[in-house]
């Protein structure tokens, strides 16, 4: 019947969706635009733009028979749409009378974008699209305090997405100035700033990318005395180190503060990639108990690197620190990642605890406050692989 | 016949060659067939007690032997073998 076609549709009164959506089971599907569900949504609203409806429905609600409830702002789309998710079979459809107006007004809470402005609403709408990000993940991106060990080969494309991403902390650590030889694949740096020292020439960069970032400066290297009171500013770090005395202090630091770690290195047309989680899973410590003597260890400035290498490496090392930022998708823990880019192939190998580790083991013992900052004499220790720049 | 897959700092006594075809029955043995036609590597993997090198990890497939039965650990026809010593490099 084209004129007849009254269908009724059930509206609810927001209180009576809250304690629907209380009791579980519960679809809730938000009819408006992208701009406005970024604003303001309800908790698990999923958004189905009303131009989108045919085509979005069946992923957001894939069983007809479900209760789902529908919201807009004021209850007009909604109603609206619940007419024709009814046409498309869904049975047991309620629009909420009023909308997200009418539920505020009741002081029901919404995930709000409150704590972001105009501009950053705007600047992150790609991230906040995507429900594994979403506003509270962006929130918790720029809140976020990172930290890079070099700002170099792998710390350039790390700090640039970290930076574009909202990372609302980056600390820079190197003691390096720039040279022409870096350009090659250090692309936060430029032909201009040649001299400069990377960690003011990184900021710059990054100040024009993004100004939500603060880059400190740790213009330096971290040793013995001071990784731990610089580390206990940041909640994340990311190891892009170019000798493995740092590796290693950084490794013992991380532990005894329970910080994470993204580690990555490169070499020639290889790259490795772990997440080291203190007692979540395996450390540095664990994977390799001991450094390799130095005609095992040759540097990028000894073999040469592919340029695009550090890309690839620093890129997966961004993509680690934003999925524990988020708490989303499975972080490289316990798994070390090889990239041969020659033959373009990935491999996984296993990467467990080791019950025996001096640093994270079942018996290593847990590190008193007088005893922090009290390390072994690294660069004796790894004496051959000591200043491998 | 399993494939050991050679690490960048390696290849320099393999000719070159990112992988090697090499026959053994177990971890050890493929390791023997490998040095046996690069005998420069021989140095690298094993110390001076015939015990692999502290600093120098070994997967068959993606499990560290440590957690298998080591340099006895059986090897079947198609396996890898991957040869990993840790690297460094990444900032300068």
């Amino acid at each position: 019947m084209a004129t007849g076609a009254t269908q009724v549709i059930e509206e609810i009164q927001p209180f009576e969706a809250a304690e629907e959506i209380e009791a579980g089971d519960v679809v809730l599907v938000d009819t408006r635009e992208p701009h406005e569900y970024q604003e303001a949504h309800l908790e698990n609203g999923k958004l189905v733009p009303p131009g989108l409806l045919a085509d979005e429905i069946a992923e957001a609600a894939p069983d007809k028979s479900a209760r789902t409830i529908l919201y807009c702002r004021s209850g007009n789309r909604s109603a609206i749409a619940a007419a024709q998710l009814q046409g498309l079979g869904y049975d047991n459809v309620a629009s909420m009378a009023g909308g997200i107006l009418a539920w505020q007004e009741q002081g029901l809470p919404v995930i709000a974008a409150s704590g972001m402005t105009a501009e950053q609403r705007d600047r992150y709408s790609r991230h906040t699209l995507l429900p594994e990000v979403g506003v509270d993940g962006q929130i918790k991106l720029l809140n976020a305090k990172v930290l890079l060990l070099g700002a170099g080969g792998l710390g350039a494309p790390t700090a640039l997405y970290l930076a574009a991403a909202g990372v609302g902390t980056i600390g820079l650590v190197d003691d390096d100035v720039v040279d022409a030889s870096n350009l090659q694949r250090q692309v936060i740096h430029n032909t201009e700033r040649i001299g400069m020292p990377k960690t003011t020439s990184a900021r710059i960069f990054i100040e024009q990318l993004n100004p939500d970032v603060n880059v400190v400066e740790h213009n330096g290297r971290l040793d013995a005395g001071n990784i731990l009171e610089v580390m206990s500013d940041y909640d994340i770090v990311v190891d892009g180190a170019d000798n493995f005395p740092t590796r290693y202090l950084l490794n013992d630091a991380s532990v005894r503060l329970r910080k994470p770690v993204v580690s990555a290195s490169i070499l020639g047309f290889d790259g490795q990639i772990s997440t080291f989680v203190p007692f979540e899973g395996p450390c540095y410590r664990c994977l390799y108990p001991t450094p390799p003597p130095a005609e095992l260890a040759p540097s990028c400035s000894a073999n040469g690197v592919l340029g695009v290498m550090a890309g690839t490496m620093g890129t997966l090392q961004a993509n680690e620190v934003i999925k524990l930022v988020l708490g989303a998708g499975q972080p490289l823990i316990g798994r070390l990642l090889l990239y041969d880019a020659l033959g373009t192939t990935f491999t996984e190998l296993k990467v467990r605890r080791d019950p025996g580790c001096p640093i994270c083991g079942e018996d290593a013992p847990e590190i008193a406050e007088s005893e922090m900052g009290q390390f072994p004499d690294y660069d004796l220790f790894c004496a051959g692989a000591g200043g491998d720049r | 016949m399993a494939t050991v897959r050679i690490p960048p700092v390696l290849r320099t006594k393999t000719d070159g060659k990112a992988e090697v075809e090499a026959t053994g029955e177990n971890v050890g043995a493929v390791l023997r067939a490998l040095i046996a036609e690069y005998p420069q590597t021989s140095e690298q993997l094993f110390g001076e007690d015939g015990e692999l090198n502290r600093y120098v990890n070994v997967y068959l497939n993606d499990e560290d032997v440590r957690v298998l039965d080591g340099l006895e650990t059986a090897v079947k026809d198609g396996d890898n073998v991957v040869i990993l010593p840790a690297m460094a490099g990444g900032a300068s």
